[in-house]
C-alpha cells in the first residue's frame, strides 16, 4: 500500500530556524530516511519553499494569486512533481490539467529540496 | 512536553505581531514591549506543561494585554487581582475571536506600523536599524551593540535616545490608507534592506558578529511578503537578499580577505537561496510593474545562473543597470552599471561613463577601486596606481584595503619585473 505523509508545522517557526538548527533537524530525519530506504520503503521526498514562493491558478475563473491555497473549503486531493523551466511553463500546464479536471485550485510551489528515494510500483488504476 | 527550543522560535516569530498589537492597544512602546516580556515569562512556565497553544501570537497578546492591564491596575492600587491560574484558563475561550480578528488586516497593519515606526525619518540610519532590531527582532541590546562595534552601555543609551524620539513624535494609529501604507511599505523596505547590508557587508573579524544580521533581515522580510503577498517590489527585495546572501560563504578567503565574484568558487553558492530568489523574480514579473529591487535581483540572478564567469550576460546586464540608472538615479548606480559597461563593450566605455563622476565620489572607495581596473585593463599603468592609491586611502576596512593592495603589489611586481623601478 502506497501513503503519502504530508508534513505540517508553523512556518514563521520553521523559518526563524537558524541554519544549524535547520541542519541538525535535517540530520536527524536523515537518520530516519536513511533506514526507510534500506528498508525499501521510502520513495520521493520532498521539501516545500516557503509559502511566499507560491502561486494559487484558482481554475474556474482562471485566475493566478500570489501566496498559497488559502481556502479551507476543498481539500488536498493529489498532487504532480514536474521539471519545469519556471512559473510561466508550470502556469501553462495547470491550465492545460485544469482542462481536463475543471474546478478547485492548483498551487505552484517551487521545491526546496527533492529526493527520489527507491523505485515504487505503479498503482493499478493510474 | 515542549521543547525549549521550539518555544524560543515560536516566542521570536510571533514577536512583531505580538507587540505590534500590544502597541496598537496601549500606544506606548515602552508598555507593549513590557507586556510582550510578561508574555513570554508566562509562556515559558506555561507550555512546557500544557503544550503550546493553537496560535502562539494570539496568546501572548491576549496574556501581555492582561499582565498590562494588571500593571496599570496594580500601579494605581486598585482591587485585588485574579492570580495568574484563573488569568490563563479564560484563554481558550477568548482565543478564538481574537485569532478571527488577527487574520484580517488588523495584523498587517499591526507589523507594518511596529516597522515602521523604526523607519522615523529624524532618526540616523543606524539607528533606525537599531531600533528595529531591537523591537521588531527582539535581539538584546548585547547583541546589537556587538554587531555595532559599540560598548553595552552606548547602544543602550542610542536606543533609548530614539525611542525617545519617535515616542515624541506620535505615531498614526489609524488603520492606513492605500496611499499611506504603500509610503509605509517603501520605508520598511529599505530599512529590512539596510539590515541586510549591515550583516552582507561584513568582513573580517567583524562577520561573525555581524553576518547573522543578513538572516534576520530575510526573515523580516519573508514576514512582509507573507503579509504582502502580492507587492512585486517585496519579492524582488526578498529575491535580491536570498541572491546576494546565496554567495555568502564564497566570499571570503580564510583569512577574511574579500573575493570578488569572478574568483568565488560557484560550487559554494547556496543552492536553494537561489532556487528560492530565481522562483521570486519569476512571480514578481508577472506584475510587468517594475521597481528598483525587482531590477537589482534582475542582475542578481544573471550571475547566479552563470554556470562560470564567462557564461555571464553581460549585455544584458548592462541593460538592466540602464534600467535602474532611470529608476533611481545615482552616481553609484552609474559606477556599477560601469563594471558591466566595461565587460560587455569595453574599458573604454566604462571609462568615459564614470569620468563625470568623479567629482561628486572623491569620498567613495569603490570609484577609484573600479577606475584602477579600468585603467590596468588598458594598460595606463601610472594613472591606475594613483587610482588604486587614492582607493587604499578611502577604504573602509581592512580587506578592502588589502584587495586594493593586491592590484598595487602586482603592479609592482609587474614593474620589477620590466626592469623600471
Amino acid at each position: 500500500m502506497l501513503y503519502a505523509i504530508l508534513c505540517y508545522n508553523a512556518e514563521d517557526v520553521v523559518m526563524s530556524w537558524s541554519q544549524a538548527q535547520d541542519d541538525a533537524v535535517m540530520d536527524q530525519l536523515g537518520v530516519v530516511h536513511q533506514r526507510l530506504e534500506r528498508e525499501g520503503k521510502l520513495g520521493p521526498s520532498l521539501r516545500l519553499m516557503p509559502t511566499t514562493a507560491a502561486t494559487t491558478l484558482h481554475k474556474q475563473k482562471d485566475l493566478v494569486i500570489d501566496g498559497p491555497y488559502a481556502e479551507t473549503k476543498e481539500q488536498l486531493l493529489g498532487l504532480y512533481i514536474v521539471d519545469i523551466a519556471g512559473l510561466d511553463e508550470g502556469l501553462a500546464i495547470a491550465r492545460e490539467l485544469g482542462k481536463a479536471n475543471p474546478g478547485g485550485a492548483y498551487e505552484l510551489r517551487p521545491l526546496r529540496l527533492y529526493l527520489p528515494g527507491v523505485d515504487m510500483p505503479a498503482t493499478e488504476s493510474a | 512536553m515542549t521543547d525549549l527550543a521550539w518555544i524560543d522560535g515560536a516566542l521570536t516569530a510571533a514577536r512583531p505581531q505580538a507587540v505590534g498589537a500590544l502597541l496598537r492597544y496601549f500606544r506606548d512602546l515602552d508598555i507593549a514591549e513590557e507586556a510582550f516580556q510578561d508574555a513570554c515569562l508566562r509562556a515559558l512556565k506555561a507550555w512546557p506543561k500544557n503544550g503550546p497553544p493553537r496560535d502562539p501570537a494570539a496568546w501572548l497578546i491576549m496574556v501581555g494585554r492582561n499582565a498590562a492591564i494588571d500593571g496599570v491596575r496594580k500601579r494605581s492600587r486598585q482591587t485585588a487581582l485574579p492570580d495568574d491560574e484563573a488569568a490563563l484558563s479564560d484563554l481558550d475561550d477568548a482565543e478564538a475571536p481574537l485569532v478571527e480578528r488577527l487574520d484580517g488586516a488588523d495584523y498587517r497593519d499591526d507589523v507594518l506600523r511596529l516597522m515602521f515606526i523604526c523607519c522615523h525619518p529624524d532618526l540616523p540610519q543606524t539607528q533606525q536599524i537599531a531600533l528595529a532590531l531591537r523591537i521588531v527582532s527582539g535581539l538584546s541590546v548585547r547583541q546589537i551593540a556587538r554587531a555595532f562595534l559599540v560598548g553595552e552601555s552606548a547602544m543602550e543609551q542610542r536606543i533609548t535616545r530614539a525611542k525617545a524620539k519617535i515616542a515624541g513624535a506620535g505615531v498614526a494609529f489609524e488603520t492606513p490608507g492605500p496611499v499611506e501604507r504603500a509610503e509605509r511599505l517603501a520605508a520598511v523596505a529599505a530599512m529590512v534592506y539596510l539590515i541586510f547590508n549591515e550583516g552582507y557587508s561584513a568582513s573580517g573579524t567583524e562577520r561573525e558578529d555581524r553576518a547573522p544580521l543578513a538572516a534576520e533581515a530575510i526573515r523580516l522580510g519573508r514576514l512582509l511578503l507573507r503579509l504582502y503577498q502580492s507587492e512585486p517590489e517585496i519579492m524582488g527585495l526578498m529575491a535580491l537578499m536570498l541572491l546576494q546572501q546565496s554567495r555568502s560563504d564564497a566570499r571570503f578567503d580564510a583569512d577574511g580577505g574579500i573575493i570578488l565574484m569572478d574568483d568565488q568558487d560557484r560550487g559554494r553558492w547556496n543552492r536553494t537561496m537561489i532556487g528560492e530568489g530565481l522562483a521570486l523574480i519569476d512571480k514578481a514579473m508577472r506584475h510587468r510593474r517594475t521597481g528598483p529591487y525587482l531590477v537589482q535581483a534582475a542582475i542578481a540572478a544573471l550571475h547566479a545562473r552563470a554556470a562560470t564567469p564567462a557564461d555571464t550576460d553581460w549585455a544584458q546586464i548592462d541593460a538592466l543597470y540602464a534600467t535602474l540608472e532611470q529608476l533611481q538615479p545615482s552616481p553609484v548606480v552609474t559606477l556599477n552599471r560601469a563594471v558591466a559597461t566595461s565587460k560587455a563593450h569595453g574599458p573604454e566605455a566604462a571609462l568615459a561613463m564614470i569620468a563625470p563622476l568623479e567629482a561628486r565620489l572623491s569620498g567613495y572607495f569603490n570609484y577609484f577601486g573600479v577606475k584602477g581596473a579600468l585603467l590596468l585593463q588598458m594598460d595606463r599603468r601610472t594613472e591606475a596606481r594613483e587610482a588604486f592609491d587614492r582607493a587604499i586611502a578611502l577604504a573602509n576596512s581592512t580587506a578592502e584595503a588589502a584587495h586594493i593592495r593586491q592590484h598595487l603589489d602586482r603592479l609592482t611586481a609587474d614593474a620589477k619585473a620590466a626592469g623600471i623601478s
